[in-house]
Formats: structure tokens, sequence, C-alpha cells
């Protein structure tokens, strides 16, 4: 019953913040509530027993990417765009597809998900960071290094991308 | 090769005028003028040779055979080959043609070494033998093949021949198109005929499933009724076109347009005697439906009353021999159509030299009228001097003696005078008429009182009286080239009646071992009177009109327009048929052809075609707009796409 | 005792808005911002069913998303920076002379 309650309290705030990230006019405050969204969910990780990934949303998602993110809007200056909105039968297209889209997803979630039944309560062997870790280190060490790589090609390509054209 | 027997050089006589034409084709230019026009001569001359070769081995041993050379196609059970049928009948036939070619051939010579000059391009001689030499060959083809596939390839030859010949001089003519259109005229309404031959092969092949002579002439009395009458009656159509019959003659006349030569060899001696020659080789068809006879006889009859009228009326020397050809030509068919192909084939061969003789001597005419024309207007040529009007002639017996001289041995050979070639054979005719059909007997007595008469004015006109042109009066003899062939045919039109004289008849013998109904008659004296009385009266009717002073100039009107004009003014206007098949038929195909080219081709099928493209085009630039280069549409189109795929995955 | 169908819903919720987001918005940034959202609502989605089967696989493969997401924002938006540099704007319908 309480985590009922629990549960939908973060979700309620989730959508919220959700919605108010898509409708906010000033970026830093879109910035803002995506933060707000993510500790909400890392939150609900938390609930469903596992905690490391939920305090590793919090210091990656929340912590460092969307640093990066307001540093951006500081770098490029978040401006006013015109209101004039060039393509006139855009949004009501899109408002249109996302209802459908949803009501694709309850559909399926309806009449596939045969299951209401709750998750079992977490345990220590499942919820732990060793637990995840072993996992980590033993089925998965080729995407772990892979993973590596992918970081090191992203420095990179950040580093060479902003870099300024040498004058002719 | 050994040279005991020449039959294995059979094929060579259709190959060596074509040899002849290659060379002509592309070194002709280099040869000069003698060198070419003497190869080609050469040319028809070997398969002459060749001709009388296989004459004379078949005279010993009168036997047809068949020589194959490849074969051509073989679809399922059907075969057909190429191969050179020699029986007495094909042999008569190439005899005819190699040995009036090769004359023709030597006439050329000199003859279009005058006429390049006259009109003005020197450089197309050697074209002309091209041609002649590719008619020897096609014609040789038709007559001695041995299915009906390989005739009518022969027969579409000659057609084509025939039409490449009359439009020589393609720029010439009235409006300066008027060769060609005599040429297209010819090929259009011929191809009316060949088109009745086509039926005639289709229907042969689905009545035998073969079209060798051998299967068809051994089965033809097992075939229904019917179907013989249908396949004779489309091969008549046929020879309508081909060889000039009531009512596809219309083409031979306006052939009148290319040279002289062509008009004698095609026109006149060979290409037209091709349908008698194919009545008389399909005779076993003929025979087992004799209703098809009787029309062929009728149709052949009346050709000639009907031609022989227009021929008394007309002006133009060439003109006269032309409609005199289909009126000789409706003789020979009325005769192999009653049943009498010797007499037939043997008019078919006196014809070809006494016809080839007037149309030579016809050509030299021309010429020195030319030259009188030439001799008198120093300054150039003026441009409505025809020197074939007949009218303008006159008195050139005296500036032309050997030509006058040949041509009327041949006018007489033409009314049937004993004892030149043309009486005899066109009294056999009349005789077998007078037994089985009398009816077409009247007729074509008729008909010949009327040939006796228009060839009598015609000689009068031009070669007696007095000179009603300058060109006339300074007219000038041919050179040897000339005159050395028409002299040769005069001695051939003297002599050809040897060929089947009554009561050693030779050429009876020689076709009885071909076909297989003789239908020939006796001697009858009391005809050969009737026609010779009847031939008398023409020639003494017209020397009376027409050797007076009464056409003493050249305005002065037809004696024959003062007695019976409105007679005349038809026969003049060739009974006004020509008009009368523009009106029917001519008129309402161009107006079909224009309606559908305008309405039908050009509005219904450009426009899908085009229409294809424009709406090819309306499409890409509808969907041109979903490029509109903003990031964020392509995004929702994606979100769409992503979304179709889920209802289709959940749906499923 | 909360079903797994909620958290289900939720997820289809928070990635259909995310989604709108991306098709919606202007300005570059919110756009990146809306699909670090959609990420987010696919982590939920495999950490719910990780649970539900009590699976770590769920967990690890979320590890990663994190980590490849980290280095995918830093690629966009030193992209968007050098775009910047070219147009002075951040507006993505300027970004649009590939027009048909």
């Amino acid at each position: 019953m309480v985590e009922l309650l629990v549960f939908g309290v973060m979700a309620l705030v989730a959508i919220g913040s959700a919605l108010a990230m898509l409708l906010s006019r000033n970026t830093v405050h879109a910035a803002l509530f995506l933060v707000m969204n993510f500790v909400t969910v890392s939150l609900i990780y938390l609930i469903l027993g596992a905690p490391f990934i939920a305090l590793a949303q919090i210091s990656v998602y929340a912590g460092a990417i969307m640093i990066l993110f307001l540093f951006v809007i500081m770098l490029l200056g978040s401006e006013k765009l015109p209101a004039a909105e060039p393509l006139r039968a855009h949004r009501p297209l899109a408002l249109l597809v996302g209802l459908i889209f949803l009501a694709e997803l309850a559909m399926a979630v309806t009449y596939r998900a045969g299951i209401i039944v709750a998750p079992p309560a977490p345990t220590d062997t499942f919820t732990s960071p060793a637990a995840l870790g072993l996992a980590l280190f033993h089925s998965y060490a080729l995407p772990f290094e892979i993973t590596s790589i992918i970081l090191l090609a992203a420095l990179v390509g950040a580093v060479l991308l902003t870099k300024k054209e040498p004058k002719v | 090769m050994e040279f005991s027997s020449p039959f294995p050089l059979i094929p060579w006589a259709v190959f060596i005028p074509l040899i002849g034409l290659g060379i002509n084709l592309f070194f002709g230019r280099y040869l000069g003028e003698k060198g070419s026009g003497w190869l080609a001569t050469l040319a028809a001359g070997l398969s002459f040779a060749l001709s009388v070769w296989i004459a004379i081995a078949l005279a010993a041993n009168p036997v047809p055979l068949v020589a194959t050379l490849a074969p051509w196609f073989s679809i399922g059970t059907f075969t057909v080959q190429w191969a050179f049928r020699i029986d007495t009948l094909s042999v008569l036939m190439m005899l005819v043609v190699t040995g009036v070619g090769t004359l023709i051939h030597v006439y050329s010579i000199g003859y279009m070494h005058d006429d390049v000059r006259h009109n003005g391009d020197p450089s197309r001689y050697p074209r002309f033998f091209v041609y002649l030499n590719l008619f020897i060959a096609a014609m040789l083809v038709l007559v001695t093949a041995n299915n009906y596939l390989m005739l009518f390839v022969g027969w579409e030859g000659v057609g084509l021949c025939s039409y490449l010949l009359i439009g020589f001089w393609y720029e010439k003519g009235a409006e300066g198109l008027g060769n060609a259109r005599a040429a297209k005229k010819a090929f259009l309404v011929n191809r009316i005929g060949d088109f009745g031959l086509l039926i005639a092969l289709f229907l042969l092949f689905g009545a035998f499933g073969s079209l060798d002579f051998d299967t068809i002439f051994g089965h033809a009395s097992q075939a229904s009724q019917a179907l013989v009458l249908a396949v004779t009656l489309f091969m008549l159509l046929a020879v309508t076109g081909k060889s000039a019959q009531l009512p596809l003659y219309v083409w031979l006349p306006d052939a009148m347009a290319g040279p002289t030569p062509v008009s004698a060899l095609i026109h006149a001696a060979t290409m037209v005697t091709a349908g008698v020659y194919l009545i008389a080789r399909s005779q076993a068809l003929f025979v087992a439906a004799p209703v098809a006879g009787q029309v062929t006889a009728w149709l052949g009859a009346l050709t000639a009353l009907f031609a022989a009228t227009i021929a008394l009326a007309q002006s133009d020397i060439k003109k006269v021999l032309a409609y005199s050809t289909i009126s000789q030509l409706g003789f020979m068919v009325a005769a192999v159509g009653m049943g009498a192909v010797v007499a037939g084939m043997f008019h078919l061969a006196t014809h070809a030299f006494f016809k080839a003789l007037l149309f030579l001597g016809a050509g030299s005419v021309i010429l020195g009228m030319e030259r009188g024309h030439e001799a008198g207007h120093t300054e150039g040529h003026e441009d409505d001097f025809d020197p074939q009007d007949m009218r303008t002639m006159g008195g050139l017996f005296r500036r032309m003696p050997v030509t006058a001289g040949v041509y009327c041995v041949a006018a007489l050979s033409l009314a049937g005078i004993v004892p030149l070639a043309g009486f005899f054979s066109k009294d056999e005719i009349l005789a077998f008429a007078q037994q089985g059909n009398f009816a077409i007997f009247i007729v074509l007595a008729i008909a010949a009182f009327l040939t006796a008469f228009y060839i009598t004015r015609q000689v009068a006109m031009v070669f007696f009286g007095v000179p009603r042109s300058e060109a006339a009066s300074a007219a000038t003899e041919s050179n040897s080239l000339i005159l050395v062939p028409l002299v040769i045919l005069a001695a051939l039109t003297l002599l050809g009646g040897e060929i089947n004289l009554p009561g050693s008849v030779p050429l009876e013998h020689w076709l009885s071992h071909t076909l297989t109904q003789m239908n020939t008659v006796e001697f009858s004296l009391s005809v050969a009177a009737i026609s010779t009385l009847i031939a008398l009266v023409g020639i003494g009717a017209a020397w009376l009109m027409y050797s007076r002073k009464s056409l003493a100039t050249a305005q002065a009107r037809d004696p024959l327009d003062v007695n019976l004009h409105w007679l005349f003014l038809g026969m003049q206007h060739k009974w006004w048929v020509d008009e009368i098949y523009g009106f029917l038929v001519v008129k309402p195909y161009t107006w079909m052809s224009g309606a559908l080219a305008s309405y039908f081709d050009q509005g219904l099928i450009d426009g899908i075609v085009n229409g294809v493209g424009k709406i090819n085009l309306w499409l890409a630039s509808v969907w041109r707009k979903l490029q509109n280069g903003y990031v964020r549409s392509y995004a929702l189109i994606f979100l769409t796409g992503v979304a179709a795929i889920i209802l289709y995955v959940v749906f499923k | 005792m909360v079903p797994v169908t909620y958290y289900l819903a939720l997820s289809a919720v928070l990635f259909v808005i995310g989604a709108l987001g991306v098709v919606l918005r202007r300005n570059a940034i919110v756009i990146f911002m809306s699909l670090e959202l959609m990420f987010n609502a696919a982590n939920l989605l495999f950490i719910a069913f990780a649970a539900y089967y009590q699976n770590i696989s769920g967990q690890i493969i979320v590890f990663f998303v994190m980590a490849v997401s980290a280095t995918e924002v830093a690629v966009g938006l030193a992209l968007l920076v050098a775009i910047f540099r070219a147009k002075q704007s951040i507006d993505v319908d300027q970004v649009s002379s590939l027009k048909g």
C-alpha cells in the first residue's frame, strides 16, 4: 500500500516535470526540470531494487550530463526563438501521432501483459552492487572494454569537432 | 565440275546476275558506262547461255527434275527449301526472260547513254543496270521455284524491281513527283494482288500442310471443292494485279513513266507475264475448280476488249503500247482460263518478241524526236515539248527507215497477219475459244479487230503522212547499239511462228511433258480466215482514216474524234477509271488515315504516352514537397513510421 | 505490490513525451534533452523487468546505456557548438538548406 502511494507520487512528479520540460520557454528551466525528472526516476529505481543504478543515475545523468548541458547553454546563450512556426501543420500532426502512439502502447500493455503481479521483494543477493559487479566482470567483460573505447572515441571526437579551423 | 550436264549449275542462273549487280553496285562508278553496261549484259547473257544449255539437256530427257540448293526453314512438320524446278514449262519461261532480257540489256547501253544526258545525271547510269540484273535474278527465282513460297519471293522481288525502275528518275515527272507517284501506285496496286496470293498460300498450307508443287498438285483432286475454288480465285486476284487485268490494271499505263527499256522488259515481255505463268503452273488447281477457270477466261476477255477501246484514243506513243499490253495479256489470261495452256504460253512467247520490239522501237523513235528537237533548238529545251506525243510526229519513215521497218513488222504481228508469229498464237487462242466458249470468241474477235485498228493508227500517225513538227522533220536514225537488238527481235517475230506451227506443233510436244491436261485444238481454216479478215478490215479502216491529209497539223482533230465524239472522249479519258477509283477508294482511305492520324494517333496514343510522363512529373512535384529541409518534419516521419510498425506488431 | 504494468505505463508516457519534445521543439538543446528523456524511459523499463524476472542483465544493460548516452551527449553537444559557430543560432529550422 505504501509502495503504491510512493510510486504514485513519484510517477506524477516524473510526468509533471517531463511535461514542464517540454513546455518551458526558458532553456535553463527546461534543464532543471529534467534534473528533477532524473532524480524522481532514480528514486523509482530504488523501489525496484537497483540501488547502484539509482545512484549511478544521479551521478552520471543528473550530475555529469546535465552539467554538460548547462555549460553549453551558458556558451550558446539560450536565445528566445521567434514565435512564428514555419511548419504550420506540424504541431497538430505531431500531437496526433503522439496520441496514436500512446494509444497503441496502452493497448499493447492491456492486451499483451497478462501478468498483474507485483515483483517479489528485493533480496540482498539480487540488489547488491557486488552482484552487479560480479555479473559485469564475469559475463559482460567485453562490452565493458568496448564501452571504454567508445568513451575514448567520444572524447577525441568532441575535441576535434570544436577545434577552431586554422587560418589559411 | 563436270561439264556433261548443266543441271548442277542451275542455281548459277540466279547467282550470275546477282554477282553482276553486286559488282556494279560497289564498283560501277569506276567501270565507266561501257564497263558497267557490258558487265550487266554479260551476266544476263551467261544466264541465257545456261538456260539454252539446260533446255538442250532437258530436250534429250524431258523429265522434270528438282535441284535443291539449301533448306530455308523448318517449323514443326512444315519445311520449305530453296529448290529449283527444271521442267519444260519453267525452261520455256527462262529462255524468254533471259533471251529478251539480254537483248534489252544491249539496247539499254545505247539508250541510257542518251537518256542520262537528257535528264542530267550521268552518274546514275550504273544504277540502272544494277536494277536490271536484280530483275533478271528475281524473275528467274519466280519461274524456277519449286514451291509457292519461293515463287512468292520472286513475285515480290520483281514487284520491287518494277518500283525501283519506274521511279528511276524519281525527281522528274509532273510537279517533280510524277515518276515517284507512278512507282508508288504500281507498288500499292500490286500489293492488293499480293494480298490475294498470300491468302491463297495460307489456304493451301492449311489444306495440304505444305507449299511444294508436287505435294499440292498430287492431292489437288482430293481437296474440298470450295477450298480449291477459294484458292484459285485469290490467285486470280494476284494475277489481276501483276498481269494488269481488270480491276487492278491501273498501274501499268502510269508505269510508262519509267525509261523505255524498262517498259519493254518488265511491263511488256516478262514481269507482267508472271500471272499467266502462275495460272499455267497451277493448272491442276484450276482444273479442279472449273468455275474459277470460267471467271478467269471472262475476266481476260473483257480486259482485252476494254483496254483495246482505250488504246484507240491515246495520243502518247507509249500509252498506246501499254494498253495494248493489257489487252494482249487479257488474251493470254483468257486462254489459260479456258484451259488452253499451250496456246496461252505460245502467245506469251510471241508477245514478248513483238511487244518488246514495239517498245524498243518506240524508244528509238523517242530518241530520234529528241535529237531532232535538240538540233532545231540550239539554245535549250522547251519544257512543253513532249517527244512521246504522236500528234507531233509523222513522216518518220523517211527519217528513220530501219526503225520504221522493224516497227511495221511488229505491228503486223500484233495485228495477226500471216506468216508472222502473232498470227499463229492469236489464232490458236481464237480457235480454242470458238470451239468451247463462243461468247468469249466473239469478245476476243472484236478485241482483235480493235487491236489491228489501233496499231495501224499508231503506225500511220508516227511513220507516215507529213511531219507535224520541227522535231519530226529533223529526227535522225539511232545508232547500231539500239538497232541491232531491234533487228534481232524482228527476226524472232518473223520466225516465231515456228515455235508452235500447226502440224508439227513443237511447243505442244515440249509442254506435254509438264502439263497434266493438254487442251489443244486442231488448226481450223475457218477461224484462221475469219481472224485474218478481221485484221485486214481493221488495218484497212485505220489506214483510210489516218494516212490521208486529215492529220496535217499537230492541232488537227483526230478523225475518230470527228466521227465518234462522245465515245472518243470516254476512250481518251480511259473511261475515267482512275478518277472513279480515286473517288471511291483513295479519298475515303486518305480521309480515314488522316482522321486516325490526328485523333487516334496524335490525340489518344500520344496523349496516353505523354500523359504517363505528365503524371510522373506531377507525382514527383507532389513528393518533392516532402523534402522540405526541416529536420523536425523528418523526425515526425520517423515517429509515424515507428507508430505504424508498432501498430502492426500489436495487432498481429 | 505495484504491478509491472504500472511501470510500463509510466515508461510509455515518458517516452511519448520525449518523442514529442524531439519533434515539436526548435531549440536544439531542448531536443537533446528530450532524447535523454527517451533514454530514461527505456532504462526504466529495463530495470522494471530486471526486477520482475530477477535477472541482473537488465541492470547491466542500463549501466551500458548510461555510459553510451553520456558519450553521445558529449559528441552531440560538440556538434551543436560547431553548428552554432556557422549559423550563429541554435534553431534547427535554420539548418534546412537541403530542401527539394
